[in-house]
């Protein structure tokens, strides 16, 4: 079995604060912690239980910047054997369509039976990359995938529709999945793997070698969302609020 | 102005919410355009369907045919991509759903048009066409150019528009399937429902939720503590079941359940669009979480901007000394 895994380095903005910069286009990003995607991780660590079962090799590409080698060696660290970043140091101007286009041109060349990305960066949140990927290398595809049965030929893929109802299907290889989280419990790089990786040699590639490539959308500008209700906030110390939260749910008859 | 297209959206015999917003949606944009609004039905028997939304479209273009029975995105994908070929819509509006998502990339890669995803909102302008949608978590918006081109395809996010009653009186087409089977590559066997455990969270009045905040698993015992002590249930976000630490019956949200308790307490839930989408039909919502900007206040009627577990120990106490 061999895998290509596309993995994506993207800003923590879950918990964080996330302001607009100057340009009015792009965010500040000099305080916030950098890692790899949060689906990204659980299709790389399918496929490193795809391998542990069947054998073959892992290669995971990146289509981004010099720092993207950090995620690159994680991989490389958690069980990938090849790791490929195509290099573009302008990274505002990729949409999901754009990038789909860079990775078909290097993958097309490329042997392999399955390919796993995640199904959504936390960043621009197009869930577009993956499905489109599939259509331009014209290998069938499924989404949102929570688990997967390998056999020679074909996948038995499971798809999470809403309301946790799965819709199985079964799919000729080679074939793309894009990886649900909570599909697997992804494993950490042990300190001893780290290192080892940190001498791998990377494959780089330059985006300009594939040409010019078109963008579906420029953005306009970005805006904090307008705010259509707002929570009574309660001020105090833990003991002043919880004495005002439990009147206010006594007053509600909830108790 | 050419064609508004929206696709119709069922599941299981039942038309999906969805399809109500996106015709509720597409009836708006085409009166705003002077266009007409077409809804597509794949099916394999669409008189229920038709009923169902009949005054809600300008013309319901009808493709009937066993294999459409249940959703399957590689036939979905070539039937329709050679009616928009032909008809050459404006725009084509699909769901951002798991269905949408399977369908939407691939169907636009395939017509060569523009497309973009998840959108909270669309505007036409001329021959051009601007989105908005959201980035980085939800915490922000982006309005979004597209590519200027004849036709455009876009998703559009569940929950996000009203859906409404119309007053039209669709012209209905029947028209011949493109395809008469599953592509050999592709074969939907079945659906799988979710395993009922021994707490159904949909039934309880009081539903406390848990979310990235807490940590660690053995953080849970706290909230189990305060879910006795208020006599509810505990649900939570995604991340949990994601780590094993509650099972998937108790995920609240669009890929969970949707749960509409008198009193629901979000605590450290940051208030993802998914999550909010099971939770905001509570009667009476609380947030509790550390961080001020997390869009879960913009949902809740009271919160409190502080640690969880400096707040939860005391409010248990407080629930027990009011109850007593």
């Amino acid at each position: 079995m061999n895998i290509i895994v596309c993995i994506k380095r993207v800003p923590q903005t879950a918990e964080a604060e996330v302001k607009v910069d100057s340009s009015g286009k792009d965010i500040e990003k000099d305080r916030l912690i950098f890692d790899t995607n949060e689906s990204d991780t659980y299709a790389l660590e399918e496929a490193v239980l795809q391998k542990e079962k069947f054998g073959g090799s892992i290669t995971v590409i990146t289509v981004g910047d010099e720092d993207s080698e950090e995620t690159l060696r994680i991989a490389l660290a958690k069980g990938a054997d090849e790791a490929i970043r195509i290099k573009v140091e302008d990274l505002d101007e990729l949409d999901g369509f754009k990038t789909a286009q860079i990775l078909h041109k290097i993958i097309k060349d490329m042997d392999f039976d399955i390919i796993f990305t995640g199904c959504l960066a936390t960043d621009d949140a197009y869930s577009q990359v993956g499905t489109t990927l599939a259509k331009l290398l014209e290998i069938p595809h499924a989404s949102l995938v929570t688990k997967i049965e390998l056999s020679e030929n074909s996948a038995d893929a499971y798809r999470e529709l809403e309301g946790g109802l799965l819709e199985h299907l079964k799919i000729k290889l080679p074939a793309l999945f894009t990886i649900q989280t909570g599909i697997n419990v992804p494993r950490y790089a042990s300190l001893i793997a780290i290192r080892r990786a940190a001498r791998k040699e990377l494959n780089e590639i330059s985006k300009t070698e594939f040409g010019e490539m078109k963008s579906n959308s420029f953005i306009e500008e970005l805006f904090t969302p307008p705010v259509s209700k707002l929570a009574e906030i309660l001020s105090g110390n833990p003991d002043e609020v919880s004495e005002k939260l439990t009147g206010i749910i006594k007053e509600k008859g909830l108790i | 102005m050419n064609d508004i297209f929206v696709l119709i959206e069922h599941r299981q015999g039942v038309i999906r919410d969805i399809t109500f917003e996106l015709l509720a949606f597409g009836r708006n944009l085409a009166n705003k355009n002077n266009a007409k609004l077409t809804a597509i039905i794949f099916a394999d028997n669409s008189k229920k369907i038709i009923d169902k939304i009949k005054t809600q479209a300008d013309k319901i273009t009808v493709i009937e045919n066993p294999i459409f029975k249940d959703f399957n995105a590689e036939s979905y994908q070539i039937a329709l991509a050679e009616i928009i070929k032909k008809e050459n819509p404006f725009i084509t509006l699909i769901g951002h759903t798991a269905f949408g998502m399977d369908l939407c990339s691939s169907l636009a890669t395939e017509l060569k048009i523009p497309f973009t995803t998840d959108c909270l909102d669309v505007e036409i302008n001329g021959k051009k066409l601007s989105v908005t949608r959201q980035m980085y978590d939800g915490k922000l918006n982006v309005k979004l150019q597209l590519q200027e081109n004849d036709s455009y395809l876009v998703s559009l996010r569940a929950g996000t528009f009203p859906a409404e009653d119309g007053n039209l009186n669709a012209e209905i087409e029947k028209i011949e399937s493109p395809i008469s089977a599953e592509p050999d590559y592709r074969k939907f066997i079945e659906y799988i429902e979710v395993v009922a455990g021994e707490v159904d969270i949909t039934k309880s009045d009081v539903v406390i939720g848990i979310g990235r905040g807490i940590k660690e698993k053995d953080n849970l015992d706290i909230i189990d503590e305060f879910a006795d002590a208020i006599g509810g249930v505990v649900g939570c976000s995604r991340p949990i079941v994601d780590a094993e630490w509650l099972p998937k019956d108790r995920q609240i949200g669009s890929s969970g359940k949707t749960i509409k308790p008198k009193l629901y307490i979000a605590i450290g839930i940051s208030g993802a669009f998914q999550h909010v989408m099971g939770m905001k039909s509570a009667d009476t919502i609380i947030a509790i979480n550390k961080d001020p900007n997390a869009p879960i206040f913009n949902e809740a009627d009271y919160g409190i901007v502080d640690d969880l577990f400096k707040v939860i120990p005391v409010l248990k106490n407080k629930i027990l000394e009011a109850k007593a």
